[in-house]
Order: structure tokens, then sequence, then C-alpha cells
């Protein structure tokens, strides 16, 4: 009988992906918030701002992230204590939340930051020159610029966080490859199709992401 | 009070590092006056330009604008620079945002000021140099002489008590320098206090109250420009006068 057509097992296909969905979500918007923050240390006047940008884009981008994933179980969770919610799948999303958000906010910060090199310095002695502080200059003239010039490459950032989001499952969370590995023990003998479902629904949704993001940057660019 | 001057500089020195770009620079701009500073590339005329706002620190002397010294880098700073407007080479307007946008940001984020009355005012300077029919496209949908006419509309809009100009038509193609320096004239002309970095004699000859004159980072002289260009005193200045208007 086909794998599918047994209720049960769609559900777990459908309950696997929910959650990717939702850790790529909460996960992009972590990251992006943190990534942005962390792009304004990394070019602010302050040095132990720059350096704290400079030690976690070291840290985070250098680390597996199966690794962060785990220390955000075994650290945060049951050694220190930190607990995000008293349901068990809802602390393990939360714990992935933090972890794909802190490792994924590096690479973020990085694309941002290259941005920042595209504006022209005028544009910020521009803004300057009116009589707006560091922070309007950065958020009101030289962010918005960076932004634009890296959806590209931001694009290709956060696709890899929604494949990556399938890490969480090492804790536990029944998200898509836990599905598939239960379903594959379940039904050995339809591997190549469960294989190909799985795989098919990261494809089907990924590319025209990635072709999204890509409109969207020609439609974006600043125009110099 | 207005009768003492609005920017007077004493003594001032600037390196980058083993080159003396300023080199004691003493300078005195009167209320209503206009400045026209010329001399060769790398003199440290624009860089003496720039230090007026303090976009460029300088290492020692002063720094005096209505009646204030230059504050350090912060928020009395980026108050003083909203009363200096500065108009640049390479225009540098927001990439980002429409021309109308350009010119109400400093207002309305800078000065707090009402959306609503900035537009208007906004407007009527387009209005003044001839762009207010472009007011919602781009800068890049622009030519560089409209682009420098927005420019100085944008440092017009925060009602400045002098304009700086750091070779504001050095970029431009040269059938749209006449455009930007009519609309310096009549600026000139209305009374507005303006420090002048150029290579136009033509204006410095027609529109300025002073000339100045520098060279390897030191002011070697200064007059009135009718006296200036039939009459330089210095060396350097006849011989730079005579490169230039030999043909």
């Amino acid at each position: 009988m086909d794998v599918f057509s047994d209720p049960a097992n769609v559900d777990v296909y459908v309950t696997g992906f929910l959650w990717i969905l939702k850790l790529t979500i909460a996960g992009t918007v972590g990251a992006l918030v943190l990534g942005v923050v962390l792009a304004a240390m990394r070019v602010s006047p302050v040095p132990v701002l720059r350096w704290f940008g400079a030690a976690w884009v070291n840290i985070f981008r250098n680390t597996p992230l199966t690794l962060i994933i785990f220390f955000c179980y075994f650290g945060l969770f049951s050694t220190l204590g930190f607990s995000a919610s008293d349901d068990i799948d809802r602390n393990n999303y939360w714990l992935g939340v933090i972890g794909l958000s802190v490792y994924t906010a590096a690479f973020v910060c990085e694309a941002i930051r290259s941005g920042i090199n595209t504006v022209p310095a005028g544009q910020a002695e521009a803004a300057r020159a009116i009589g707006m502080s560091f922070f309007q200059t950065l958020t009101m003239i030289i962010l918005p610029q960076a932004g634009r010039a890296v959806i590209a490459p931001l694009g290709s950032i956060f696709i890899a966080l929604a494949k990556n989001s399938t890490i969480v499952g090492t804790i536990g969370l029944a998200e898509s490859s836990n599905a598939m590995k239960d379903l594959i023990n379940a039904n050995g003998d339809q591997v190549i199709s469960i294989f190909l479902a799985f795989a098919g629904t990261f494809a089907i949704v990924l590319i025209p992401t990635g072709y999204g993001f890509g409109w969207l940057a020609r439609r974006l660019a600043v125009k110099r | 009070m207005s009768e003492e001057a609005l920017i007077v500089l004493e003594n001032v020195n600037k390196w980058f590092g083993p080159l003396h770009v300023l080199d004691g620079v003493n300078l005195t701009v009167d209320r209503g006056e206009v400045v026209v500073v010329i001399g060769p590339s790398g003199s440290g005329k624009s860089t003496l330009c720039r230090a007026i706002n303090r976009l460029e620190p300088i290492n020692s002397g002063t720094i005096t604008f209505d009646g204030r010294f230059l504050p350090e880098e912060g928020r009395a700073l980026a108050r003083l620079r909203s009363e200096v407007g500065m108009v640049f080479q390479s225009f540098n307007l927001f990439a980002h945002k429409t021309i109308l946008q350009n010119v109400m940001l400093g207002p309305v984020k800078v000065r707090r000021e009402k959306a609503a009355v900035v537009h208007d005012r906004a407007m009527s300077l387009l209005e003044r140099v001839g762009i207010a029919n472009q007011a919602q496209k781009y800068p890049a949908q622009l030519s560089g002489g409209q682009q420098q006419r927005v420019a100085i509309a944008r440092a017009l809009a925060m009602q400045p008590k002098a304009l700086l100009f750091d070779e504001p038509t050095s970029a431009l193609d040269p059938e749209m320098v006449g455009e930007v320096l009519d609309v310096m004239t009549s600026l000139a002309k209305d009374g507005m206090t303006m420090v002048v970095v150029t290579h136009e004699m033509g204006f410095a000859r027609h529109a300025a109250n002073r000339v100045v004159f520098m060279a390897d980072g030191q002011l070697v002289e200064q007059a009135p420009p009718a006296e200036f260009f039939a009459n330089p005193k210095s060396d350097r200045a006849k011989d730079f006068l005579s490169k230039i208007l030999s043909h």
C-alpha cells in the first residue's frame, strides 16, 4: 500500500513541514534583527561594540550548527535550566529558534556589512552635513541602501536557514527529517518515494523562493 | 552680535600623515559675504571647506561659527552642521529617496518640523531651483546639473546661516555648469553667506566679495576679485592665473 494513502502518515509529513515552516519564519526574523544589530555594531565608532560584533561572527560562523543546537539543548536547557515552554515540543522549538538565529545572524551580519561597503561614503557625509546623528545616518541612509544591495545573498542565507532547520530534529523535534526517518523505519519498502516526497517538497518551495529573492533584488535595487 | 564675523578660522593646521594640508590658515567670513577659494589641485581648499563643518577634523587651531567654537563629534556638532549647508562635488543626493524626500528629510528628521509645513517650503525651493516638476523622481533619473540644484535646495531647506560649496561644478558636463552657477549667483545676491571652492573664475569675478588664493596648504593671498585678477601680488597667484587664463 502507498505510504501516503494512510492519513496518519500524511499527518506526520504535514506536522514535520509545519515545524520547518515555523522554525524558518521565526529563525529568519531573529537572524535578521540580530544580524542588522551586529552589522551596526561592526561599523560603529565604539571599539567595544565593534569587537563584540566581530567576536560573534567569528564564533558562530565557525561552529557547526549541530553543535550550537546541541548546546542550546544540553547547555541552555539541561544544564543552565533555561526553559521556553512547559510543552516539550514547544520548548525544543524555541531552543531551535535560538540556535538557528544566533548562527544565521553571523552570516546576515556579514552580508549587510558587505552591503554597507557598496554605499558611497558621500551618502553618509551628506547625511552628517544636514545634522543627522550617527544612528539616524545609519538607519535612514546607510542600512536601507545596504539592505537593498544584498537582497539576493540574504535570500541564499534564508534558503540555507530553511534547510538547516532540519537539524533541530537532532534534539527531538518532529520536524521533516525526523518525520521522514520515522516513515522510512515503518515503510522500508518505499524508501525512495518517501525520500523524493520530502526532498521534493523542499525543492518545490525553495526554488521559487530563490527566484522571488532575485526578482525582489532587481525591483528594489538603488539606481545610481 | 550680528556685527561679528560668522566664520573665523585661526591658525588652523591639519596633516594627512606627513602632508601638511592646512598650514596656519587664518580666515574670516562676514555675514552675507561670498568668499571664493581658488588654487591649484592639492592646495587644501577642499579640506578648508570641509573643516568648517568638521567633516574634516583639524589638528590644531580654532574654528568659530556664529560665535561658538566647533564642538566635538556628537549632538552639539550635529546641531551646528544643521545650520551650515553643504553642497558636494558629487552631489551626494540620497539615492533611495525621491527628490522631494531628499529636500524634506533634514527639516523633518533633524529639526522635527511638521511635514506639511516642510513640504510647502521644499516645493517652493524646488521651484526656485527650477526642478519642481521632477519632485517625485529619483536622483539617478536626473542630469548632473539638476541633481546639483536639488542638492542646493536640500541645503537651503535647513534654512542655514551659511552655505559651503566644495567644487560644486567640477563633476558636471560643461553645458550644465551655467544652470548651477545661476542658482548660486542668485543666492549670493540675496545675501547668503557662502564659502565656495571652485575653478570657475567667471563666478569668482562676478559673484564673489572676496577671492582667497591657496597653495600648498597656505592661504597665500586674499583680495576683492577685481583687484586679485587684475593685480595678483604673490608669485604663486600670478603663476596660477597665467596657467588658467592663458587659454
